[in-house]
């Protein structure tokens, strides 16, 4: 029992440090087409981590969990964003990463941050993924950061997305889950979320020809000249 | 019971009704039944919470007692107001060709979707379902914002997405926080988010995880309610949309955010001693109350001005919920109370004179009492009763803020005061021009419904002149309810 447990132990650690090292990459990575692959990666990793833990917990509502994990945020919407991306031939965008080194230390601190936040929750739980709520709280900052230091919108839809991610993670590693009327409320309404961006990405291009974000700055504080 | 399900179950068969035949010219019609309708059950569910006290159905998923109650009946006469509002102001931008039929049909079927998400942030128990609804008042609203296309209308709609969608992501971290902090307590399960068990658990939950929830909780409803440094979405938002969107984002939106930070702070307070939760929330609302009078100076179009009213305001409630009194909590409901019903009724007039001058710059917009009396009038009693004038109601609960902060932080009440002059001023620089002078060449009166404008206004003055006896026990057992002072 013993060896299973450290065994299931370890496994639970490896995929969490996956989801965190993608969170990583997609932080640095300029290339929309790619940043959705790793995205849909990171959705896939997730729902791998809450399978493990549903079998070995032999709790049915967290395999429920996992498999709209994998249908949602592994397979529907990324293949949204592949095909919203050819639509708008956007295909060879490049989303320039302003001070790449800067950024990646930053993110590291934000990390560190995350431990000694989190220190007083993972000192009160019991369960054998305690140590990953660290990890899923970085993950959560890590999409905030995607997002600040992104320009094009799909990166910023992805950062938003891979927020989603983190928060669900958290759930799972910490209390296995809430409870599953909040689950699926929180999948519909990332799902309407998701078609209401695709929405978005037309009336963007068609208002300002572009979807670099940094071109919407019409509305201000500062004077207008006129 | 009945009357609680009813409630839910009309908006939600009422959005695909709408989004079927929003373009018909009775859909305004139809859409003023329905939300009628809704007002009668809200009012009698208050009749009945009033008799036999606070109901929770059976299987505890929902729960109406005396603080949520009377924001239903709130929710539903703004709904209702805005709804006579909208039927002919839609129509004229129809006319105008700003719209087309099916843009129209979404405004309805979204306009009853938007109700569906506000009673149910309302009625629920369960901390989770609270946070998907908030989520889904912006899904519903997002589309809305940019109904225009114009490309101003687009940027805000994007920027009240993205900052609302991050904001409200935060916010489902607190809510799995105190689901960790209750599920080790109580075990997990449905039962570790009802609203009602918690509150009866929560001393026994660890302060630190509680503190860490509430933050998060604090910062991402925070976001909705327009707190800032967060604020930024809200004018814009508000600015860019349909004038009877701004007019329930801002009665409506804001105070259901806010009644989510409330229930959150009546648990934590419970776990942790020392006031935290009172003073971030009285810092923050100070803040966003000192800054929002500040940008009242410098804007230009008249439903910016307006928005940064509304932050002023959910400021001072925040900032008055924050200190947590009896009292202070007294003021603060009737001051939720009767800002709704100010700033709705500011903005369909809002609506009627941008309409009239085509265009929503203020330096644009003139001599309104020459060319419609009514709506320069409105707007201008609007004002004097949004700007805090005696006799009206709004008076009554900043004085009221201002006692409370003195008998508790009596240094607070002088910037408290400074602001409210400020923010006096703010207003009345930009009124003043709009309201008299000369009608400038060529603006002609446009069919103006003001009867919901004068029916809020109406009752914000009778709030201000003498409290009905019932009312005021009703907010007198909320205030109690909400700063601890009675058992459940």
């Amino acid at each position: 029992m013993d060896t299973l447990n450290s065994l299931y132990g370890q496994a639970v650690f490896l995929l969490a440090a996956l989801v965190l090292f993608t969170s990583f990459v997609m932080l640095a990575q300029s290339r929309v087409t790619a940043l959705v692959n790793l995205f849909a990666l990171q959705g896939i990793l997730l729902a791998a981590t809450t399978a493990l833990v549903a079998i070995v917990q032999n709790s049915p509502h967290l395999i429920i969990s996992a498999t709209l994990t994998l249908g949602l945020k592994g397979i529907l919407i990324p293949l949204l964003l592949h095909w919203l991306i050819l639509r708008m031939g956007l295909h060879r965008t490049i989303d320039e990463v302003k001070r790449p080194l800067q950024l990646l230390l930053g993110a590291a601190s934000l990390v560190v941050f995350s431990y000694y936040v989190t220190l007083p929750v993972v000192e009160l739980s019991e369960l054998e993924t305690r140590n990953i709520i660290a990890a899923s709280a970085a993950s959560l900052l890590l999409g905030m950061l995607l997002m600040i230091s992104h320009r094009q919108a799909i990166s910023h839809v992805v950062g938003f997305m891979a927020m989603e991610n983190a928060l669900f993670f958290s759930a799972v590693v910490s209390t296995y889950g809430m409870p599953l009327v909040v689950e699926l409320g929180v999948a519909f309404d990332v799902m309407v979320a998701a078609v209401i961006f695709g929405v978005f990405f037309f009336q963007i291009r068609e208002s300002i020809d572009s979807l670099d974000v940094d071109r919407l700055s019409r509305l201000t504080e500062t004077e207008e000249n006129e | 019971m009945i009357a609680l399900y009813l409630l839910l179950l009309i908006p939600l068969l009422a959005m695909p009704v709408l989004a079927l035949v929003g373009h018909k010219p009775w859909a305004g019609r139809f859409n003023n039944w329905m939300n009628a309708t809704t007002f009668s059950i809200a009012v009698i569910l208050a009749l009945i919470v009033l008799r036999a006290g606070t109901l929770i159905s059976d299987d505890h998923w929902w729960l109406v007692d005396s603080f949520n109650v009377y924001l239903i009946a709130l929710t539903a006469l703004v709904g209702l107001t805005t709804g006579i509002f909208s039927g002919p102001y839609m129509e004229h931008e129809r006319e105008i060709g700003r719209l087309t039929h099916r843009r129209l049909r979404l405004y309805y079927a979204m306009y009853q979707g938007f109700m569906l998400a506000m009673y149910l942030i309302l009625v629920t128990n369960n901390m989770g379902i609270l946070w998907v609804a908030m989520e889904g008042a912006t899904l519903a609203t997002v589309l809305l914002v940019s109904l225009y296309r114009t490309p101003e209308s687009v940027e805000a709609a994007w920027k009240y997405f993205i900052l609302c969608g991050v904001g409200i992501a935060q916010a489902l971290f607190g809510t799995i926080l105190l689901y960790f902090a209750a599920s080790q307590v109580l075990g997990a399960g449905d039962e570790a988010l009802e609203w009602t068990t918690l509150y009866v658990h929560a001393s026994e939950f660890d302060p630190t995880v509680m503190k860490l929830a509430f933050v998060f909780l604090l910062v991402g409803y925070g976001t909705k309610v327009g707190l800032v440094p967060l604020h930024s979405w809200l004018p814009d938002a508000h600015s860019e949309g349909p004038t009877p969107m701004s007019a329930i984002l801002s009665g409506l939106l804001l105070n259901d955010a806010l009644y989510a930070i409330v229930r959150s702070k009546m648990i934590v307070d419970q776990a942790v001693p020392d006031h935290l939760p009172g003073l971030l929330m009285m810092g923050f609302g100070l803040l966003s109350f000192l800054v929002a009078v500040l940008f009242l100076h410098r804007q230009r179009d008249i439903k910016r001005l307006f928005s940064y009213s509304s932050i002023e305001h959910m400021g001072t409630m925040t900032f008055a919920f924050g200190i947590g009194t009896p009292l202070a909590t007294f003021a603060a409901l009737m001051h939720m109370t009767v800002h709704s019903l100010t700033k709705s009724a500011i903005f369909v007039t809002i609506g009627h004179a941008s309409q009239i001058a085509g265009t929503q710059r203020m330096d644009k917009i003139r001599g309104l009492i020459a060319t419609q009396p009514q709506v320069g009038w409105g707007l201008l009693v609007g004002t004097l009763a949004i700007a805090g004038f005696p006799p009206f109601g709004v008076f009554v609960s900043e004085f009221l803020v201002l006692v409370a902060t003195m008998e508790s932080y009596p240094w607070l009440a002088l910037p408290l005061l400074l602001g409210l002059a400020i923010a006096f001023g703010g207003l009345f620089r930009h009124l003043h021009p709009m309201v008299f002078g000369r009608k400038p060449e060529g603006q002609e009166p446009v069919q103006a419904n003001m009867m919901p404008v004068f029916t809020h206004l109406a009752l914000v003055l009778l709030l201000g002149l003498a409290i009905p006896g019932i009312l005021a026990d009703w907010f007198d057992h909320a205030a109690q309810l909400i700063s601890g002072g009675m058992p459940q």
